[in-house]
């Protein structure tokens, strides 16, 4: 017996120990390294890798959020402004904008467009703007490069940045921002603004023909961008330079606050070139360099990204004026402080969403979006249909911010289609009719848990030209009454089936019901309702949906071939333009002939010659009127069924401050602010280990333990006897 | 009008094939002892009940016709089983979101009207559950218990009179082990199970419901043939390969089991996973070819869940396959075989008369063990995206959206313990009657 | 046994050349080149030129198998097959189609997959062992019978459940465990605790129940009873003699497995955010990233083969009356 005791006794020790090496710290259940998170840290996480952080490449959202914070372009929009607005970032003021006639005279401000041949932005940089640390930066006494050939042989163990040695820095020069005009257009990159480029800055299509010649020549490795010319972009001087367009392309300065348009030193591209580091991964697509006030320390993209702040930063302070309100809201508070405000960023690889959503109601994320799943648990909404949270939410102190994204899902025609194409009237009522039928207020507060806003034309919230309450309706779908919006009654859309030659749904000239196709690309198992969903709101004009399910590929090559019917899409603006809204159905980018954005196909000649007016005039009443012109003439086309607007939902802990949603910037990392403290001991609060449930398991296998033995002890016995 | 998908009339076939193949084994004693000693072991004869009430679901899932529903204008074609049919009341009570288990409110608040008309956040009431009752809060309690009352004894009585049969049946014969009281006794439960289910279901969700409202139960029951389909119709594909090849490879040995080996070497060394997805893409893509056949969202779905069949056929015949090489190898050794053969026999006869034969128990077991692996097996694939169609019902389907809802507060555990439960059952029967076949054609613990 | 291993070697160029072949048909009658081109080059403003561009850059603009504009042996050199997977042959896996190099990725994953991996098997193992050694030592007890009835209960659980409901437990409800995550050094340990732990208890059922099976057939030998008649206590018969002659299967049935613990567990991996090869593939295949794929079917089929080699050899050294021929 005492052998047993032994045993229990040691088991018990182990499991001890266990527990003990398991609760190191106080909290066995932080997921980061123990008084990690007493720090200025901001803990957030990524489902998926980012593909490309090279500035020339990134394109994406997810890309955005990371290289926003390291990359600096000449503008950035101001964080708390509205309606937004652009402010030098990097510039020393906003550019000089100079028009110049076929003979290169200089214009007025005013002239018309027709006369201008070129646009010349004249752009200033700070001066005394220093790159962040960096191995390609770094020289020797002699002013040498350090690390422009490695050896081979010599180098050992590199995984990444922070294996070299020596990092060094350089000024920003005016030569940067041109280098980097010139990776648009280089061969390997293929940067997916290039194309769009070349159209606008004078001579980057040659310049790209002509490094396509050098780069099959010389095949793979640094190809020297400097010893290009490149006609259209000037530098003037160490801090300033200039860039000329073909004609009058006033968006061009919505471009100029992306990463595309960011400063690149031509040492990366000579350093990032060697194979020794090409086989390592250590790449510009993975390591960058810029200004930013941040720069990645550490990128595991299966596991974890850390930026750091950057030591070289150049000065810059948080705003201090806001849109009226900010102040009583907080956002003011920080004004004149130093930026960035928060020290640290590590963003884990999170491809769950349960884990996340645990953690950070746990307090070991800072923020967290809110999938369907726990919307209720998170938001309820209030008497006047406005969103709050819900009390054990408000309990622990989280907060919500909400925003209309400026993007636009919406169902498309394809306006090619014998059945549900065409421009006459007939085919517009058909479109309208079902444009009435699909009930998005009720798909919004179906699918989206009412995250979300019936479109009422093309343009999102917080675009130039969006016009709010009555005079913004969509008058063929809805109705003004008693100060709301009102869609108009199935009856009527009855009626313009019936108009449209399908009474009740059935085709008038052959007596046989109509049959429409949708295609879409069906992922989950909630696709399923979504589908059925669709097909109810069709029966209810006495059509036959029939859905047409593919695959992504299958769906991008029949939209590319023109060969859909009914087809679901979305949009996102790539800046606060209604051109980067309206191009969407401009004649000559049609998908099917010209292989644009264009997916619809929808070619209308008086809407392409105000589209062409709209695009290249400067804000003011008279473009208004042009957007009114063209909004009604889409309305009542209806090229498309305008779905609606997502409203994202975002929910902080109360020790994240200075959050202010702004959709069109991408660095508000900077301003924003963590409470450390406060994080820590509330984490302490929330996470206290419960060892009992353990424990009690542990007994409950002793005791089975016991009574087997005492169960071979008495078989034993038996056969002895 | 009956329909019929693909995967019904392979379903009927596999059964068909099944039924033949038991009739001949009866004249066969080597086989019908051992499986006369499987009728002794209770636990297995209980599980091969509760296999035959699962079986007798998926067939009446698998009877498909169209015209008998009363849907609006694009829904009067979509075609329904018989079990659906049978289910109707379940089917067509989907209230808007979440409800737990027997529940008559709703699980989240959202504004609703009061008695005045005045709006208030509060728990709405249910569209179709307790819709019966006045004043559910006071008498749902009551009128659950006189329900599953009335249920339970309308059900015990329908299994007693199922049992009394069977009874009478075993009476001349000797053979049927204590086993078979276990059958009685399982015949009446499942009874009592159908009656208080068939008693509640109609008027509340037993299960609750899921995240578009549409009742556990009845996901879980249609989700019923998904597995027996994924568990049954893959042995369509192994069979036939793993008994061919496997034979000729160990029978004619030489260069034949060197193609054959190199085969199956092949096809296991490429992963599973990357086989399984490559065959959906190739349905989708092959689906998009002939868009005019595949319009409906049911035939989609169906080659779908058919071509994962085959696809899961095609990548585990390897093992039975291998294990029939290694017992033919040793067979044609036997005396009688070199006997024969010394006669002059020619080679199919032999395979025919004294190699085939001698296999059944192996491929019964392997069919046996594969079976509950395959079921389990779904669930993993639907997480990965690349099980059945995500239309379908299955339990991987109900797993991989209900895992989500463990992180909401409160718990919704309904769809989990659903998929769960009726999923643990059936592994759990064929687990414990392939044991039970295993043992008895066991030579060591022979009698 | 020099001779063994060159012919199993040479044995095995036949078998990768048809895994290749397979690999490459499948992928690309699912995918064209101008699907993966588009995959890549992402949503908005990607132009015919681009596409076009893209697939030549890569070599994904020749044909698959057979190239019909060449003479000679070009005919079939000048194919994506050929390109493609020479260099496969000789462990050259080249850059992934999104530009990154795959022996890096697959040094850089391999470690923490090997890191739950390695401790399950050996955890797993050992517990196994035990629980099967347990049921056998109270064999006709009530403990043999209540022990396997769990055993059967347990692998009738899918794995999925074991994941999520130990997450919930441990990880939200007792807060016991980090939910998910993982730390490089020393640290690591607390994030593959609940990882390590639910796949070891997520394989007890089949695996007692196996290794059950092979030391009943064992006890039940004429030498473990003349043992036991011995006098030998059942306690030293069991480990003496019914684990040591048991070691063979045990041993043979580990080491097939050896070589494919660098791939990882999928669905463990990626319920627990671990960086680990697991999704790699599954993930490749999402992206149309037809380099990973290949590289990962080749790297998983040879290590496979290497699995086959390792047990013959394996069986040689554990039972001298095994020679290969």
């Amino acid at each position: 017996m005492i052998r047993y005791l032994q045993a229990i006794v040691s088991r018990a020790v182990l499991l001890s120990l266990l527990l003990a090496v398991t609760g190191c710290g106080d909290r066995p259940n932080d997921p980061y390294p123990e008084n990690e998170s007493a720090q200025r840290t901001l803990y957030s996480g990524f489902a998926e890798r980012p593909k490309h952080l090279d500035p020339a490449r990134a394109y994406s959202a997810d890309e955005y959020q990371i290289i926003a914070q390291i990359y600096e372009p000449l503008f950035q929009y101001a964080y708390l402004k509205r309606p937004y607005q652009l402010e030098p970032l990097t510039a020393a003021g906003m550019p000089d904008i100079i028009y110049r006639d076929r003979q290169g005279r200089v214009l007025p401000d005013n002239a018309a467009e027709a006369d201008i041949a070129t646009t010349d932005y004249v752009l200033t940089i700070r001066p005394g703007i220093l790159y962040q640390p960096h191995p390609a930066l770094a020289k020797d006494g002699s002013g040498a490069f350090l690390y422009h050939h490695l050896d081979e042989n010599r180098q050992g163990d590199l995984a990444g940045l922070a294996d070299f040695p020596v990092h060094g820095t350089r000024e920003l020069k005016a030569e940067d921002y041109l280098y980097q005009i010139k990776r648009l257009v280089h061969p390997a990159l293929h940067s997916p603004v290039a194309e769009l480029m070349k159209e606008h800055i004078v001579g980057l299509k040659t310049l790209a023909e002509q490094l396509e010649r050098s780069y099959a020549q010389q095949g793979k490795g640094f190809l020297d961008l400097r010893a290009y010319p490149l006609e259209g972009v000037e530098v003037l001087g160490d801090y300033q330079f200039r860039i000329r367009l073909a004609g009058k392309y006033p968006q061009f300065r919505f471009w100029l606050a992306m990463p595309f348009f960011a400063p690149m030193p031509w040492e990366a591209d000579v350093f990032y070139a060697q194979p020794l580091l090409l086989a390592r991964n250590i790449s510009l697509d993975w390591f960058p360099l810029g200004t930013g006030p941040y720069q990645l320390t550490e990128n595991n993209p299966n596991r974890r990204m850390v930026l750091e702040r950057n030591p070289h930063h150049h000065e810059e302070f948080y705003p201090s004026e806001g849109e009226p309100g900010d102040e009583a809201r907080g956002y003011l508070r920080d004004q004149g402080t130093r930026l960035p405000i928060i020290d640290r960023v590590v963003m884990s690889l999170e491809k769950e969403t349960i884990p996340y959503w645990n953690k950070f109601l746990q307090g070991y994320y800072d923020f967290s979006g809110l999938a369907s799943d726990n919307f209720d648990q998170a938001v309820q909404f209030s008497g006047q249909g406005s969103a709050e949270l819900t009390p054990e939410m408000q309990a622990r102190g989280i907060q919500l911010e909400t925003a209309v994204a400026t993007s636009l899902f919406y169902l498309g025609f394809n306006m090619q289609d014998p059945v549900v194409g065409g421009l006459d009237e007939a085919h517009c009522r058909l479109r309208q009719a079902i444009s009435i039928a699909i009930d998005y207020e009720e798909f919004i507060s179906i699918f989206m848990n009412g995250r979300g806003v019936a479109a009422q034309g093309i343009l999102p919230p917080g675009i130039f030209g969006y016009q709010e309450g009555e005079a913004g309706i969509n008058r063929y779908v809805y109705d003004w009454q008693a100060g709301r919006l009102r869609r108009k009654s199935i009856e009527e859309a009855r009626q313009l089936m019936r108009a449209a030659g399908y009474p009740d749904g059935v085709d008038q000239q052959t007596g046989q019901p109509l049959v429409l196709y949708l295609d879409t690309t069906a992922r989950g198992p909630d696709d399923k309702s979504l589908l059925n969903w669709y097909r109810k709101q069709f029966a209810r004009l006495g059509i036959q949906l029939v859905i047409r399910a593919t695959d992504y590929n299958q769906f991008q090559q029949k939209m590319s071939n023109g060969n859909a019917q009914i087809y679901q899409w979305g949009w996102n603006a790539d800046y606060p333009d209604p051109e980067n809204f309206f191009f969407l159905l401009y004649g000559p980018n049609a998908k099917k002939t010209h292989g644009g954005e264009n997916a619809s196909n929808y070619v209308s000649p008086e809407f392409d010659h105000w589209f062409e007016a709209m695009r290249n005039m400067d804000d003011g009443p008279s473009r208004i009127a042009i957007i009114e012109r063209l909004q009604s003439m889409i309305r009542h086309d209806a090229p498309w069924v305008f779905g609606f607007h997502p409203r994202h939902f975002t929910l902080h802990h109360q020790w994240y401050q200075n959050i202010k949603p702004n959709l069109m910037a991408n660095n508000e990392l900077k301003y924003q602010r963590i409470d450390a403290g406060l994080r820590a001991s509330l984490q302490k609060r929330w996470n206290q280990p419960h060892y009992l449930p353990v424990l009690l398991l542990f007994l409950l296998a002793l005791g089975i333990v016991m009574a087997g033995v005492y169960a071979y002890r008495r078989r034993l016995e038996a056969t002895a006897l | 009008m009956i329909v019929l998908f693909w995967t019904d009339s392979l379903f009927f076939l596999l059964l068909f094939a099944a039924a033949i193949v038991l009739w001949r084994a009866r004249q066969d004693e080597h086989l019908v002892r051992p499986l006369r000693k499987v009728t002794h072991s209770r636990s297995a004869m209980v599980s091969a009940v509760l296999l035959l009430a699962y079986l007798l679901v998926a067939v009446l899932d698998s009877i498909h016709f169209t015209g008998g529903e009363q849907g609006a204008g694009a829904f009067r074609n979509e075609p329904v089983s018989v079990l659906d049919w049978l289910l109707t009341p379940l089917r067509i009570h989907v209230e808007k979101t979440y409800s737990a288990p027997f529940a008559c409110d709703a699980l989240s608040r959202e504004m609703i009207a009061d008695a005045t008309g005045q709006m208030l956040w509060g728990l709405p009431r249910l569209q179709f559950a307790c819709s019966h009752l006045e004043h559910p809060e006071a008498t749902a309690a009551a009128d659950i218990a006189s329900r599953s009352l009335q249920g339970l004894l309308l059900g015990g009585l329908a299994g007693l009179l199922l049992a009394a049969p069977l009874w009478g049946w075993r009476g001349s014969r000797e053979w049927l082990g204590p086993g078979w009281l276990a059958v009685i006794l399982t015949v009446v439960g499942l009874g009592l199970i159908a009656g208080w289910l068939a008693a509640l279901a109609p008027f509340y969700h037993v299960l609750g419901t899921d995240k578009v409202g549409m009742d556990v139960l009845y996901q879980s029951l249609k989700s019923i043939r998904t597995g027996l389909m994924i568990g049954t119709l893959t042995t369509l594909v192994t069979l036939p390969l793993a008994l061919l090849l496997g034979t000729l490879a160990g029978y004619f040995r030489g260069w034949v089991d060197d193609v054959i080996q190199y085969v199956y070497t092949t096809l296991n060394s490429i992963p599973g996973v990357l086989l399984i997805a490559a065959s959906i893409l190739l349905t989708q893509v092959y689906m998009g070819r002939h868009e005019a056949e595949y319009a409906s969202l049911g035939w989609r779905a169906d080659l779908r869940l058919l071509f994962l069949c085959l696809i899961l056929g095609l990548t585990s015949w390897t093992g039975l396959c291998r294990l029939l090489r290694a017992e033919t190898l040793k067979l044609r050794e036997m005396e009688y075989v070199q006997a024969a053969r010394a006669l002059g026999v020619g080679h199919l006869m032999i395979l025919r008369r004294h190699i085939l034969p001698n296999l059944m128990h192996l491929v019964l077991i392997s069919v046996a063990l594969d079976f509950s692996s395959l079921v389990l097996a779904e669930a993993v694939l639907s997480y990965v995206n690349i099980g059945v169609d995500p239309t379908t019902e299955s339990w991987g389907n109900m797993i991989n959206s209900a895992r989500l809802e463990m992180a909401r507060e409160p718990v919704v555990w309904w769809s989990l313990a659903g998929a769960f439960g009726f999923m643990f059952v059936l592994v759990l029967a064929a687990n414990l009657l392939a044991d039970a076949v295993r043992d008895a054609f066991d030579p060591r613990r022979a009698e | 046994m020099m001779t063994y291993l060159v012919r199993r070697m040479l044995y095995a160029l036949p078998l990768l050349v048809g895994v290749n072949i397979l690999t490459f048909m499948l992928f690309f009658v699912v995918n064209t080149p101008e699907d993966m081109a588009r995959m890549h080059l992402g949503q908005k403003h990607v132009t015919p030129e681009a596409i076009q561009q893209w697939t030549h850059e890569r070599g994904y603009d020749q044909p698959l198998f057979f190239n019909g504009g060449e003479a000679g042996s070009k005919v079939l050199t000048e194919t994506v097959f050929y390109q493609k997977s020479v260099g496969l042959f000789l462990f050259r896996f080249g850059r992934s189609d999104a530009g990154r190099d795959i022996k890096a990725d697959i040094r850089q994953r391999m470690w923490p997959s090997l890191a739950i991996a390695v401790p399950s098997l050996v955890i797993g193992l050992l517990v196994n062992i035990s629980a099967a050694l347990l049921l056998i030592f109270f064999r006709l007890t009530w403990m043999e019978f209540w022990g396997s009835a769990l055993c059967v209960a347990l692998m009738s659980v899918s794995s999925l459940f074991y994941i999520i409901g130990g997450q919930y437990l441990l990880g939200r409800l007792w807060q016991l465990a980090p939910i998910s995550g993982y730390a490089d050094g020393m640290e690591a340990f607390r994030f593959l605790l609940l990882p390590v732990l639910l796949s070891v208890v997520a394989g007890i059922g089949s695996g007692a129940r196996w290794y059950r099976a092979l030391f009943l057939e064992e006890v039940e030998r004429d030498y473990v009873r003349t043992a036991r008649a011995k006098g030998l206590s059942e306690a030293a018969a069991l480990f003496r003699h019914v684990l040591r002659n048991a070691m063979i299967p045990i041993l043979t049935g580990v080491v097939v497995i050896l070589p494919l613990l660098f791939i990882g567990s999928l669905i463990t991996e990626s319920f627990f955010a671990i960086p680990g090869l697991g999704s790699y593939t599954i993930d490749a295949i999402g992206q149309q990233d037809f380099a990973v794929v290949r590289a990962m079917v080749f790297l998983g089929s040879v290590l496979y083969i290497l699995g086959l080699l390792l047990t013959d050899i394996s069986y040689t050294l554990v039972d001298p009356r095994v020679r290969l021929e």
